[in-house]
Protein backbone atom coordinates (compact mmCIF):
# COMPACT_ATOMS: atom_id res chain seq x y z
CA UNK A 1 0.00 0.00 0.00
CA UNK A 2 0.96 3.61 -0.74
CA UNK A 3 0.22 4.91 2.82
CA UNK A 4 3.23 2.36 3.76
CA UNK A 5 5.71 2.76 2.28
CA UNK A 6 7.68 5.45 4.36
CA UNK A 7 10.84 6.51 5.65
CA UNK A 8 13.12 4.72 7.36
CA UNK A 9 15.94 7.33 8.02
CA UNK A 10 17.65 9.16 5.45
CA UNK A 11 21.06 8.30 4.10
CA UNK A 12 23.06 8.82 1.80
CA UNK A 13 23.30 6.16 -1.29
CA UNK A 14 27.24 6.00 -1.47
CA UNK A 15 27.06 5.03 2.45
CA UNK A 16 24.79 1.54 1.11
CA UNK A 17 27.74 0.94 -1.41
CA UNK A 18 30.36 1.12 1.00
CA UNK A 19 28.30 -1.82 3.66
CA UNK A 20 27.67 -3.36 0.37
CA UNK A 21 31.01 -3.82 -0.86
CA UNK A 22 32.58 -4.61 2.50
CA UNK A 23 29.82 -7.55 2.91
CA UNK A 24 30.73 -8.84 -0.85
CA UNK A 25 33.97 -8.63 0.33
CA UNK A 26 33.20 -11.24 3.17
CA UNK A 27 31.09 -13.51 1.08
CA UNK A 28 34.14 -13.26 -1.88
CA UNK A 29 37.36 -13.44 -1.25
CA UNK A 30 37.87 -12.57 -5.24
CA UNK A 31 36.26 -9.45 -4.67
CA UNK A 32 38.88 -6.05 -4.77
CA UNK A 33 37.85 -2.67 -4.98
CA UNK A 34 40.00 -0.37 -7.02
CA UNK A 35 39.47 3.45 -6.85
CA UNK A 36 41.43 6.85 -7.99
CA UNK A 37 41.82 8.73 -5.22
CA UNK A 38 38.68 8.80 -3.68
CA UNK A 39 38.13 5.91 -1.26
CA UNK A 40 36.86 8.10 1.01
CA UNK A 41 34.09 9.89 -0.90
CA UNK A 42 32.99 6.00 -1.77
CA UNK A 43 32.99 4.86 1.23
CA UNK A 44 35.43 2.13 0.76
CA UNK A 45 37.02 2.41 4.58
CA UNK A 46 35.25 -0.70 6.16
CA UNK A 47 36.56 -2.54 2.76
CA UNK A 48 39.91 -1.32 3.24
CA UNK A 49 40.02 -2.35 6.92
CA UNK A 50 39.13 -5.35 6.44
CA UNK A 51 41.03 -6.18 3.11
CA UNK A 52 44.16 -4.27 3.01
CA UNK A 53 45.98 -6.39 0.58
CA UNK A 54 42.15 -6.46 -1.75
CA UNK A 55 42.48 -2.71 -2.07
CA UNK A 56 43.88 -0.88 -4.87
CA UNK A 57 44.63 2.57 -4.97
CA UNK A 58 45.35 3.72 -8.42
CA UNK A 59 45.45 7.00 -7.91
CA UNK A 60 43.90 10.06 -10.03
CA UNK A 61 44.27 7.94 -13.40
CA UNK A 62 40.82 6.27 -14.43
CA UNK A 63 41.35 5.26 -17.77
CA UNK A 64 44.74 2.97 -16.14
CA UNK A 65 42.41 2.38 -13.53
CA UNK A 66 39.79 0.48 -16.28
CA UNK A 67 42.49 -1.39 -17.71
CA UNK A 68 43.48 -2.58 -14.42
CA UNK A 69 40.75 -3.74 -13.59
CA UNK A 70 39.78 -5.75 -16.79
CA UNK A 71 43.40 -7.14 -16.09
CA UNK A 72 42.43 -8.85 -12.93
CA UNK A 73 39.22 -10.20 -14.22
CA UNK A 74 41.49 -12.58 -16.35
CA UNK A 75 43.03 -13.92 -12.96
CA UNK A 76 39.17 -14.35 -11.98
CA UNK A 77 39.19 -11.47 -9.72
CA UNK A 78 35.86 -9.15 -9.14
CA UNK A 79 36.95 -5.71 -9.34
CA UNK A 80 34.73 -2.69 -8.53
CA UNK A 81 36.31 0.08 -9.58
CA UNK A 82 35.23 3.47 -7.55
CA UNK A 83 35.36 7.42 -8.94
CA UNK A 84 33.28 9.94 -9.26
CA UNK A 85 29.77 8.94 -12.08
CA UNK A 86 31.48 11.56 -14.37
CA UNK A 87 35.38 10.25 -14.13
CA UNK A 88 33.30 6.54 -13.94
CA UNK A 89 32.22 7.24 -17.79
CA UNK A 90 32.83 10.15 -20.16
CA UNK A 91 36.11 10.67 -19.09
CA UNK A 92 36.89 6.43 -19.46
CA UNK A 93 34.54 5.46 -22.17
CA UNK A 94 36.80 4.07 -24.82
CA UNK A 95 38.58 2.65 -21.85
CA UNK A 96 35.55 0.56 -21.07
CA UNK A 97 33.83 0.14 -24.99
CA UNK A 98 37.49 -1.83 -25.74
CA UNK A 99 38.89 -3.03 -22.61
CA UNK A 100 35.60 -4.57 -20.64
CA UNK A 101 32.51 -4.11 -22.70
CA UNK A 102 33.80 -5.73 -26.15
CA UNK A 103 36.34 -8.07 -24.10
CA UNK A 104 33.21 -9.04 -21.80
CA UNK A 105 35.23 -8.30 -18.13
CA UNK A 106 33.65 -8.87 -15.09
CA UNK A 107 34.23 -5.28 -14.02
CA UNK A 108 31.62 -3.43 -11.78
CA UNK A 109 32.24 0.00 -12.61
CA UNK A 110 30.96 1.98 -9.49
CA UNK A 111 29.97 5.44 -9.94
CA UNK A 112 29.25 7.63 -6.88
CA UNK A 113 27.88 11.91 -7.03
CA UNK A 114 25.59 10.66 -10.20
CA UNK A 115 23.71 13.72 -11.34
CA UNK A 116 22.77 17.32 -10.22
CA UNK A 117 22.40 16.16 -6.65
CA UNK A 118 25.75 16.12 -6.56
CA UNK A 119 25.54 19.83 -5.80
CA UNK A 120 27.56 22.66 -5.39
CA UNK A 121 30.64 21.25 -7.36
CA UNK A 122 28.75 22.12 -10.56
CA UNK A 123 28.61 21.03 -14.18
CA UNK A 124 31.95 19.39 -14.72
CA UNK A 125 31.10 17.38 -12.09
CA UNK A 126 27.57 16.81 -12.79
CA UNK A 127 27.43 13.96 -15.33
CA UNK A 128 23.71 13.69 -16.44
CA UNK A 129 24.71 11.47 -19.33
CA UNK A 130 26.06 8.84 -18.05
CA UNK A 131 23.18 6.21 -17.76
CA UNK A 132 23.06 6.66 -21.51
CA UNK A 133 26.51 6.51 -22.84
CA UNK A 134 26.82 2.99 -20.81
CA UNK A 135 23.06 1.72 -21.45
CA UNK A 136 24.13 2.22 -25.06
CA UNK A 137 27.68 -0.21 -25.14
CA UNK A 138 26.64 -3.94 -25.94
CA UNK A 139 26.37 -6.59 -22.92
CA UNK A 140 27.10 -3.42 -20.05
CA UNK A 141 24.29 -3.90 -17.40
CA UNK A 142 22.97 -0.97 -16.09
CA UNK A 143 22.18 -0.44 -12.19
CA UNK A 144 20.76 2.70 -10.84
CA UNK A 145 19.13 1.75 -7.07
CA UNK A 146 17.25 4.12 -5.45
CA UNK A 147 18.22 4.37 -1.82
CA UNK A 148 20.78 3.30 0.62
CA UNK A 149 19.36 -0.16 1.11
CA UNK A 150 18.79 -1.03 -2.12
CA UNK A 151 22.01 0.28 -3.27
CA UNK A 152 23.70 -1.99 -0.29
CA UNK A 153 21.69 -5.25 -2.06
CA UNK A 154 22.50 -4.40 -5.15
CA UNK A 155 26.30 -3.76 -4.01
CA UNK A 156 25.69 -7.54 -3.03
CA UNK A 157 24.14 -8.99 -5.70
CA UNK A 158 26.90 -7.70 -8.74
CA UNK A 159 29.59 -9.70 -7.05
CA UNK A 160 27.27 -12.74 -7.85
CA UNK A 161 26.41 -11.96 -11.72
CA UNK A 162 29.25 -13.00 -14.31
CA UNK A 163 29.71 -9.36 -16.62
CA UNK A 164 30.15 -6.11 -16.51
CA UNK A 165 27.95 -3.32 -14.65
CA UNK A 166 27.78 -0.26 -14.36
CA UNK A 167 26.16 0.44 -10.58
CA UNK A 168 25.10 4.43 -10.66
CA UNK A 169 24.27 6.07 -6.97
CA UNK A 170 24.89 9.62 -5.54
CA UNK A 171 26.24 11.78 -2.85
CA UNK A 172 23.52 13.75 -0.96
CA UNK A 173 21.69 11.84 2.18
CA UNK A 174 17.78 10.85 0.98
CA UNK A 175 15.13 9.14 1.82
CA UNK A 176 15.92 5.14 2.56
CA UNK A 177 12.80 3.83 2.71
CA UNK A 178 13.07 -0.07 0.90
CA UNK A 179 13.42 -3.00 2.69
CA UNK A 180 17.30 -3.60 4.86
CA UNK A 181 16.54 -7.42 4.06
CA UNK A 182 15.48 -7.28 0.45
CA UNK A 183 16.82 -9.49 -2.30
CA UNK A 184 18.40 -7.56 -4.80
CA UNK A 185 17.13 -9.02 -8.05
CA UNK A 186 18.76 -7.61 -11.26
CA UNK A 187 16.35 -7.14 -13.87
CA UNK A 188 13.10 -7.23 -12.00
CA UNK A 189 11.39 -4.15 -11.77
CA UNK A 190 10.28 -3.46 -8.71
CA UNK A 191 6.10 -2.49 -8.20
CA UNK A 192 5.95 0.03 -5.12
CA UNK A 193 2.17 0.41 -5.29
CA UNK A 194 -0.57 -0.48 -7.80
CA UNK A 195 -2.73 1.71 -9.68
CA UNK A 196 -4.69 2.49 -12.39
CA UNK A 197 -4.77 6.10 -13.94
CA UNK A 198 -1.25 6.75 -14.39
CA UNK A 199 1.95 4.69 -14.51
CA UNK A 200 5.05 6.48 -13.18
CA UNK A 201 8.58 5.15 -13.31
CA UNK A 202 11.27 6.32 -11.68
CA UNK A 203 14.75 5.34 -10.68
CA UNK A 204 17.63 6.26 -8.40
CA UNK A 205 17.05 9.75 -6.21
CA UNK A 206 13.47 10.05 -8.05
CA UNK A 207 11.71 7.31 -7.09
CA UNK A 208 11.24 8.61 -3.47
CA UNK A 209 9.78 11.91 -4.93
CA UNK A 210 7.56 9.44 -6.86
CA UNK A 211 6.18 8.22 -4.24
CA UNK A 212 5.74 11.04 -2.61
CA UNK A 213 4.34 12.39 -5.93
CA UNK A 214 1.60 9.68 -6.27
CA UNK A 215 0.10 10.49 -2.38
CA UNK A 216 -0.30 13.84 -3.62
CA UNK A 217 -2.08 12.11 -6.75
CA UNK A 218 -4.03 9.94 -4.48
CA UNK A 219 -5.53 13.21 -2.74
CA UNK A 220 -6.38 14.06 -6.17
CA UNK A 221 -8.24 10.88 -6.82
CA UNK A 222 -5.50 9.82 -9.53
CA UNK A 223 -4.11 5.94 -9.17
CA UNK A 224 -0.63 5.99 -10.23
CA UNK A 225 0.75 2.46 -11.01
CA UNK A 226 4.31 2.98 -9.15
CA UNK A 227 7.22 1.26 -10.13
CA UNK A 228 10.92 1.85 -9.57
CA UNK A 229 12.96 0.52 -12.72
CA UNK A 230 16.53 0.28 -10.75
CA UNK A 231 17.71 -1.95 -13.40
CA UNK A 232 17.74 0.35 -16.74
CA UNK A 233 19.58 -2.58 -18.75
CA UNK A 234 18.36 -5.60 -19.14
CA UNK A 235 15.37 -3.65 -18.88
CA UNK A 236 11.89 -5.21 -17.62
CA UNK A 237 10.24 -4.84 -20.31
CA UNK A 238 7.31 -7.29 -19.37
CA UNK A 239 6.37 -4.83 -16.49
CA UNK A 240 6.46 -1.89 -18.43
CA UNK A 241 4.40 -3.34 -20.61
CA UNK A 242 1.89 -4.43 -18.45
CA UNK A 243 1.63 -1.14 -16.75
CA UNK A 244 1.23 0.97 -19.21
CA UNK A 245 -1.26 -1.15 -21.20
CA UNK A 246 -3.34 -0.72 -17.69
CA UNK A 247 -3.35 2.65 -17.66
CA UNK A 248 -2.78 4.07 -20.54
CA UNK A 249 -0.33 6.90 -20.15
CA UNK A 250 3.06 7.06 -18.55
CA UNK A 251 5.74 9.64 -16.38
CA UNK A 252 9.31 8.76 -16.49
CA UNK A 253 11.15 10.34 -13.71
CA UNK A 254 15.47 10.50 -13.91
CA UNK A 255 18.05 12.59 -12.40
CA UNK A 256 19.55 11.95 -16.11
CA UNK A 257 19.49 13.84 -19.46
CA UNK A 258 15.73 12.98 -21.45
CA UNK A 259 17.97 11.97 -24.21
CA UNK A 260 19.17 8.47 -23.78
CA UNK A 261 18.21 8.10 -20.18
CA UNK A 262 15.08 5.73 -18.56
CA UNK A 263 12.53 8.08 -20.31
CA UNK A 264 13.70 6.65 -23.74
CA UNK A 265 14.15 3.39 -22.56
CA UNK A 266 10.50 3.14 -21.90
CA UNK A 267 9.56 4.62 -24.83
CA UNK A 268 11.33 2.51 -26.93
CA UNK A 269 9.39 -0.60 -25.51
CA UNK A 270 5.89 1.84 -25.76
CA UNK A 271 6.26 2.64 -29.25
CA UNK A 272 6.61 -1.23 -29.93
CA UNK A 273 4.05 -2.73 -27.66
CA UNK A 274 1.45 -0.01 -26.18
CA UNK A 275 2.28 3.78 -27.52
CA UNK A 276 0.59 5.85 -24.99
CA UNK A 277 1.21 9.59 -23.94
CA UNK A 278 4.27 10.22 -22.09
CA UNK A 279 5.67 13.06 -20.02
CA UNK A 280 9.59 13.24 -19.31
CA UNK A 281 10.67 14.16 -16.13
CA UNK A 282 14.43 14.96 -16.55
CA UNK A 283 16.90 17.18 -17.27
CA UNK A 284 16.23 18.71 -20.79
CA UNK A 285 19.18 19.05 -22.85
CA UNK A 286 21.91 21.51 -20.80
CA UNK A 287 24.41 21.03 -17.98
CA UNK A 288 23.65 21.85 -14.68
CA UNK A 289 25.19 23.91 -12.22
CA UNK A 290 25.92 24.94 -8.56
CA UNK A 291 23.73 25.42 -5.84
CA UNK A 292 22.62 23.12 -3.13
CA UNK A 293 20.59 19.60 -4.47
CA UNK A 294 17.43 20.77 -3.50
CA UNK A 295 17.47 23.81 -5.25
CA UNK A 296 19.36 22.58 -8.63
CA UNK A 297 15.96 19.73 -8.36
CA UNK A 298 14.04 22.70 -8.53
CA UNK A 299 15.99 24.49 -11.28
CA UNK A 300 16.08 21.88 -13.49
CA UNK A 301 12.37 20.32 -12.95
CA UNK A 302 13.24 16.88 -11.03
CA UNK A 303 10.64 17.60 -8.00
CA UNK A 304 7.12 15.92 -6.89
CA UNK A 305 5.46 18.88 -7.91
CA UNK A 306 6.83 18.03 -11.36
CA UNK A 307 5.99 14.83 -10.82
CA UNK A 308 2.49 15.21 -9.74
CA UNK A 309 1.85 18.18 -13.16
CA UNK A 310 3.52 15.61 -15.45
CA UNK A 311 1.06 12.78 -14.48
CA UNK A 312 -1.77 15.22 -14.17
CA UNK A 313 -0.70 15.94 -18.16
CA UNK A 314 -0.55 12.62 -19.02
CA UNK A 315 -3.96 11.50 -18.25
CA UNK A 316 -5.81 14.95 -19.83
CA UNK A 317 -3.70 13.71 -23.43
CA UNK A 318 -4.83 10.02 -22.51
CA UNK A 319 -8.68 11.46 -22.22
CA UNK A 320 -7.75 13.38 -25.28
CA UNK A 321 -7.96 16.83 -23.34
CA UNK B 1 64.77 -24.25 -28.73
CA UNK B 2 67.57 -23.44 -30.38
CA UNK B 3 68.10 -20.52 -32.12
CA UNK B 4 68.06 -22.00 -36.04
CA UNK B 5 64.81 -23.93 -34.53
CA UNK B 6 63.22 -20.30 -34.01
CA UNK B 7 64.89 -18.76 -37.19
CA UNK B 8 62.77 -21.42 -39.64
CA UNK B 9 59.76 -20.41 -37.66
CA UNK B 10 60.29 -16.87 -38.13
CA UNK B 11 60.64 -17.01 -41.71
CA UNK B 12 57.54 -19.21 -41.94
CA UNK B 13 55.23 -16.42 -39.68
CA UNK B 14 56.88 -13.99 -41.90
CA UNK B 15 55.62 -15.29 -45.04
CA UNK B 16 51.93 -15.92 -43.23
CA UNK B 17 51.91 -12.20 -42.59
CA UNK B 18 52.05 -11.56 -46.08
CA UNK B 19 49.67 -13.64 -47.70
CA UNK B 20 47.26 -13.36 -44.76
CA UNK B 21 47.57 -9.34 -45.35
CA UNK B 22 47.71 -10.11 -49.24
CA UNK B 23 44.83 -12.17 -49.27
CA UNK B 24 42.40 -9.75 -48.02
CA UNK B 25 44.16 -6.95 -49.12
CA UNK B 26 44.11 -5.34 -45.79
CA UNK B 27 46.32 -5.23 -42.67
CA UNK B 28 49.40 -3.85 -41.27
CA UNK B 29 52.38 -5.59 -42.43
CA UNK B 30 55.13 -3.42 -41.47
CA UNK B 31 54.88 -3.80 -37.41
CA UNK B 32 54.01 -7.38 -37.83
CA UNK B 33 57.19 -8.00 -40.06
CA UNK B 34 59.59 -6.04 -36.90
CA UNK B 35 58.13 -8.09 -34.05
CA UNK B 36 58.19 -11.60 -35.54
CA UNK B 37 61.16 -12.25 -33.92
CA UNK B 38 60.36 -11.33 -30.46
CA UNK B 39 56.57 -13.33 -31.16
CA UNK B 40 58.33 -16.33 -32.01
CA UNK B 41 61.32 -16.15 -29.31
CA UNK B 42 57.99 -15.74 -26.81
CA UNK B 43 55.80 -18.37 -27.80
CA UNK B 44 58.65 -20.83 -28.48
CA UNK B 45 60.81 -20.57 -26.40
CA UNK B 46 60.29 -18.14 -23.15
CA UNK B 47 56.38 -19.01 -22.50
CA UNK B 48 55.08 -21.91 -20.56
CA UNK B 49 51.33 -21.97 -21.41
CA UNK B 50 49.00 -24.69 -22.16
CA UNK B 51 47.08 -23.91 -25.55
CA UNK B 52 44.30 -26.15 -24.59
CA UNK B 53 43.01 -22.35 -23.54
CA UNK B 54 41.73 -21.31 -20.09
CA UNK B 55 41.42 -17.40 -20.28
CA UNK B 56 42.51 -16.91 -16.27
CA UNK B 57 45.46 -18.66 -17.65
CA UNK B 58 46.61 -19.89 -14.04
CA UNK B 59 49.90 -21.23 -13.68
CA UNK B 60 50.87 -20.14 -17.30
CA UNK B 61 52.80 -16.94 -18.61
CA UNK B 62 50.02 -14.89 -20.25
CA UNK B 63 50.68 -12.50 -23.07
CA UNK B 64 49.01 -9.19 -24.18
CA UNK B 65 49.39 -7.67 -27.52
CA UNK B 66 48.43 -3.56 -27.00
CA UNK B 67 49.40 -2.70 -30.65
CA UNK B 68 46.22 -4.84 -31.94
CA UNK B 69 47.48 -4.26 -35.31
CA UNK B 70 49.90 -6.29 -36.14
CA UNK B 71 47.62 -9.08 -35.55
CA UNK B 72 48.70 -10.77 -38.41
CA UNK B 73 52.13 -11.47 -36.20
CA UNK B 74 50.04 -12.36 -33.56
CA UNK B 75 47.68 -14.84 -35.31
CA UNK B 76 50.36 -16.55 -37.21
CA UNK B 77 52.50 -17.23 -33.87
CA UNK B 78 48.84 -18.30 -32.09
CA UNK B 79 48.34 -21.18 -34.97
CA UNK B 80 51.63 -21.81 -35.40
CA UNK B 81 51.74 -22.38 -31.43
CA UNK B 82 48.93 -24.70 -31.67
CA UNK B 83 46.17 -22.69 -30.84
CA UNK B 84 43.76 -23.17 -33.35
CA UNK B 85 44.25 -24.61 -37.20
CA UNK B 86 46.44 -22.79 -39.25
CA UNK B 87 43.99 -23.48 -41.89
CA UNK B 88 42.09 -20.65 -40.18
CA UNK B 89 44.40 -17.77 -41.34
CA UNK B 90 43.05 -17.48 -44.42
CA UNK B 91 40.00 -16.31 -43.05
CA UNK B 92 41.69 -13.08 -41.74
CA UNK B 93 39.65 -10.43 -41.77
CA UNK B 94 36.84 -11.60 -43.93
CA UNK B 95 33.37 -12.06 -42.54
CA UNK B 96 32.44 -14.29 -39.99
CA UNK B 97 36.00 -15.18 -39.03
CA UNK B 98 37.46 -15.25 -35.53
CA UNK B 99 40.24 -13.68 -36.71
CA UNK B 100 39.27 -9.84 -36.66
CA UNK B 101 41.00 -6.84 -38.03
CA UNK B 102 42.01 -6.29 -34.22
CA UNK B 103 42.18 -8.81 -32.00
CA UNK B 104 39.56 -9.67 -29.81
CA UNK B 105 37.98 -12.06 -27.13
CA UNK B 106 34.60 -11.59 -28.86
CA UNK B 107 34.53 -14.12 -30.93
CA UNK B 108 36.41 -16.45 -28.72
CA UNK B 109 40.00 -16.88 -30.58
CA UNK B 110 41.98 -19.24 -28.46
CA UNK B 111 44.96 -17.24 -27.35
CA UNK B 112 43.43 -14.08 -26.75
CA UNK B 113 42.51 -12.27 -23.54
CA UNK B 114 41.39 -8.89 -24.11
CA UNK B 115 40.52 -6.71 -27.16
CA UNK B 116 43.01 -4.16 -28.21
CA UNK B 117 43.22 -1.87 -31.23
CA UNK B 118 42.50 1.29 -29.93
CA UNK B 119 46.12 2.34 -28.23
CA UNK B 120 47.25 2.69 -25.27
CA UNK B 121 45.35 0.00 -22.89
CA UNK B 122 47.48 -2.50 -23.13
CA UNK B 123 49.93 -1.81 -20.02
CA UNK B 124 46.90 -1.26 -17.89
CA UNK B 125 45.27 -4.63 -18.39
CA UNK B 126 49.00 -6.19 -18.39
CA UNK B 127 49.05 -4.75 -14.93
CA UNK B 128 46.11 -5.92 -13.84
CA UNK B 129 46.63 -9.35 -14.84
CA UNK B 130 49.81 -9.11 -13.18
CA UNK B 131 48.28 -8.20 -9.73
CA UNK B 132 45.88 -11.23 -10.21
CA UNK B 133 49.13 -13.26 -10.35
CA UNK B 134 50.22 -11.97 -7.29
CA UNK B 135 47.03 -11.99 -5.60
CA UNK B 136 46.88 -15.85 -6.15
CA UNK B 137 50.39 -16.68 -5.33
CA UNK B 138 50.57 -17.60 -8.71
CA UNK B 139 54.62 -17.00 -9.63
CA UNK B 140 54.67 -17.27 -13.61
CA UNK B 141 54.65 -13.69 -15.91
CA UNK B 142 52.46 -11.50 -17.60
CA UNK B 143 54.76 -10.07 -21.21
CA UNK B 144 53.37 -7.75 -23.56
CA UNK B 145 53.84 -6.07 -26.15
CA UNK B 146 53.41 -2.11 -27.45
CA UNK B 147 54.36 0.46 -30.16
CA UNK B 148 56.48 3.29 -30.11
CA UNK B 149 54.24 5.37 -31.42
CA UNK B 150 51.78 3.73 -28.82
CA UNK B 151 53.27 5.57 -25.99
CA UNK B 152 52.08 9.21 -27.34
CA UNK B 153 48.44 7.58 -25.50
CA UNK B 154 48.55 9.13 -21.98
CA UNK B 155 46.90 5.97 -20.17
CA UNK B 156 50.63 4.65 -20.64
CA UNK B 157 52.07 6.77 -18.78
CA UNK B 158 49.49 6.11 -16.06
CA UNK B 159 49.84 2.68 -16.33
CA UNK B 160 53.65 2.50 -16.30
CA UNK B 161 53.48 4.82 -12.94
CA UNK B 162 51.30 2.27 -11.54
CA UNK B 163 53.19 -0.79 -12.24
CA UNK B 164 56.26 0.87 -10.55
CA UNK B 165 54.19 1.89 -7.56
CA UNK B 166 52.34 -1.26 -7.30
CA UNK B 167 56.43 -3.29 -8.03
CA UNK B 168 54.71 -4.76 -9.94
CA UNK B 169 57.60 -6.71 -10.75
CA UNK B 170 56.35 -9.97 -12.58
CA UNK B 171 55.64 -8.08 -15.92
CA UNK B 172 57.78 -7.42 -18.56
CA UNK B 173 56.67 -4.98 -20.84
CA UNK B 174 57.96 -4.54 -24.62
CA UNK B 175 58.46 -1.76 -26.77
CA UNK B 176 58.46 -2.52 -30.25
CA UNK B 177 61.18 1.03 -31.34
CA UNK B 178 60.77 0.73 -34.80
CA UNK B 179 60.81 4.66 -34.77
CA UNK B 180 58.06 4.67 -37.22
CA UNK B 181 54.22 5.80 -37.20
CA UNK B 182 51.32 6.40 -39.70
CA UNK B 183 52.19 9.92 -40.43
CA UNK B 184 55.80 9.23 -40.76
CA UNK B 185 58.77 8.82 -38.72
CA UNK B 186 58.23 8.96 -34.62
CA UNK B 187 60.88 11.73 -33.84
CA UNK B 188 58.89 14.19 -36.56
CA UNK B 189 55.26 13.48 -35.52
CA UNK B 190 55.71 13.52 -31.80
CA UNK B 191 59.24 12.70 -30.38
CA UNK B 192 59.33 10.44 -27.53
CA UNK B 193 62.80 11.48 -26.22
CA UNK B 194 64.54 8.98 -24.38
CA UNK B 195 62.86 5.96 -23.57
CA UNK B 196 65.45 4.73 -21.31
CA UNK B 197 65.30 7.72 -19.21
CA UNK B 198 61.87 7.92 -18.97
CA UNK B 199 61.07 4.37 -17.78
CA UNK B 200 64.00 5.09 -15.68
CA UNK B 201 62.80 7.96 -14.32
CA UNK B 202 59.49 6.14 -13.41
CA UNK B 203 60.94 3.26 -11.44
CA UNK B 204 60.95 0.54 -13.83
CA UNK B 205 64.30 -2.06 -14.82
CA UNK B 206 64.78 -1.16 -18.28
CA UNK B 207 66.89 -3.30 -20.89
CA UNK B 208 67.61 -2.46 -24.67
CA UNK B 209 68.02 -5.18 -27.61
CA UNK B 210 68.19 -5.80 -31.52
CA UNK B 211 64.66 -7.17 -31.77
CA UNK B 212 65.47 -8.69 -35.31
CA UNK B 213 68.14 -10.73 -34.34
CA UNK B 214 66.95 -14.05 -33.29
CA UNK B 215 70.13 -14.49 -30.65
CA UNK B 216 69.58 -10.96 -28.82
CA UNK B 217 66.16 -11.70 -28.88
CA UNK B 218 66.59 -14.53 -26.91
CA UNK B 219 69.32 -13.70 -24.41
CA UNK B 220 67.20 -10.41 -23.86
CA UNK B 221 64.04 -11.97 -22.95
CA UNK B 222 66.08 -14.26 -20.39
CA UNK B 223 67.90 -11.08 -19.27
CA UNK B 224 64.41 -9.46 -18.69
CA UNK B 225 63.08 -12.61 -16.79
CA UNK B 226 65.82 -12.88 -14.80
CA UNK B 227 65.49 -9.16 -13.49
CA UNK B 228 62.05 -9.69 -13.09
CA UNK B 229 60.88 -10.98 -9.21
CA UNK B 230 63.18 -7.51 -7.70
CA UNK B 231 60.90 -4.85 -7.14
CA UNK B 232 60.23 -3.27 -10.23
CA UNK B 233 58.57 -3.78 -13.44
CA UNK B 234 60.64 -4.67 -16.11
CA UNK B 235 60.93 -2.91 -19.91
CA UNK B 236 62.48 -3.91 -23.24
CA UNK B 237 63.02 -1.58 -25.12
CA UNK B 238 63.32 -3.34 -28.50
CA UNK B 239 65.28 -1.66 -31.45
CA UNK B 240 63.38 -2.95 -34.70
CA UNK B 241 63.23 -2.36 -38.46
CA UNK B 242 59.58 -2.24 -39.52
CA UNK B 243 58.72 -4.69 -42.43
CA UNK B 244 61.99 -6.58 -41.91
CA UNK B 245 62.35 -9.56 -44.09
CA UNK B 246 61.13 -8.16 -46.77
CA UNK B 247 62.88 -5.79 -48.42
CA UNK B 248 60.93 -3.25 -50.26
CA UNK B 249 58.67 -3.21 -46.54
CA UNK B 250 61.59 -2.21 -44.38
CA UNK B 251 62.43 0.54 -42.69
CA UNK B 252 59.28 2.89 -43.89
CA UNK B 253 56.20 3.81 -42.19
CA UNK B 254 54.57 3.54 -45.80
CA UNK B 255 53.70 -0.30 -44.86
CA UNK B 256 52.46 0.34 -41.95
CA UNK B 257 48.95 -0.59 -42.88
CA UNK B 258 48.42 -1.25 -46.49
CA UNK B 259 48.70 -4.48 -48.42
CA UNK B 260 51.04 -5.70 -51.34
CA UNK B 261 49.63 -6.51 -54.56
CA UNK B 262 49.98 -9.74 -56.41
CA UNK B 263 53.67 -8.96 -58.11
CA UNK B 264 54.59 -7.65 -54.29
CA UNK B 265 53.35 -10.95 -52.89
CA UNK B 266 55.75 -12.65 -55.08
CA UNK B 267 58.87 -10.92 -55.05
CA UNK B 268 58.47 -11.19 -51.01
CA UNK B 269 57.81 -14.61 -51.27
CA UNK B 270 60.94 -15.29 -52.93
CA UNK B 271 62.65 -13.68 -50.17
CA UNK B 272 60.95 -16.01 -47.34
CA UNK B 273 61.11 -19.81 -47.83
CA UNK B 274 58.41 -21.49 -46.76
CA UNK B 275 59.71 -23.75 -43.98
CA UNK B 276 56.70 -25.52 -42.11
CA UNK B 277 54.84 -25.56 -44.79
CA UNK B 278 51.87 -22.53 -46.32
CA UNK B 279 48.57 -22.68 -44.53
Amino acid sequence: MLQDITILNEKETRGGFGEGIAEAGRRNPNVVALTADLAGSLKLNDFIKEFPERFIQCGIAEANMIGVAAGLTIGGKIPYTTTFANFSTSRVYDQIRQSVAYSNKNVKICASHAGLTLGEDGATHQVLEDIGMMKMLPGMTVIVPCDFNQTKAATIAIAEYEGPVYLRFGRPKWPNFTAEDQQFEIGKAQVLTEGTDVSIIACGHMVWLAVEAAKELAEKGISADLINIHTIKPLDEAAIIKSLTKTGCVVTAEEHQANGGLGDSVANVASQHCPVPHEYVAVMDTFGESGKPTDLLKKYGLTKEHIVEAAEKAVARKKGK
Amino acid sequence: MDVKGLKEIAAQVRRDIVRMVHGVQSGHPGGSLGCTDYMVALYFDIMKYDTNFKMDGKGEDIFFLSNGHISPVFYSVLARAGYFPISELATFRKLNSRLQGHPTTHEHLPGVRIASGSLGQGLSVASGAALAKKLNNDDRTVYSLHGDGELQEGQNWEAIMFAAHHKIDNLIATIDVNGQQIDGPTNKVMGLGSLEEKFKAFGWHVLSIDGNDMEDVVKGLNAAKAASGKGKPVCILMHTIMGKGVKFMEGTHEWHGIAPNDKQLEEAMTLLPSTLGDY
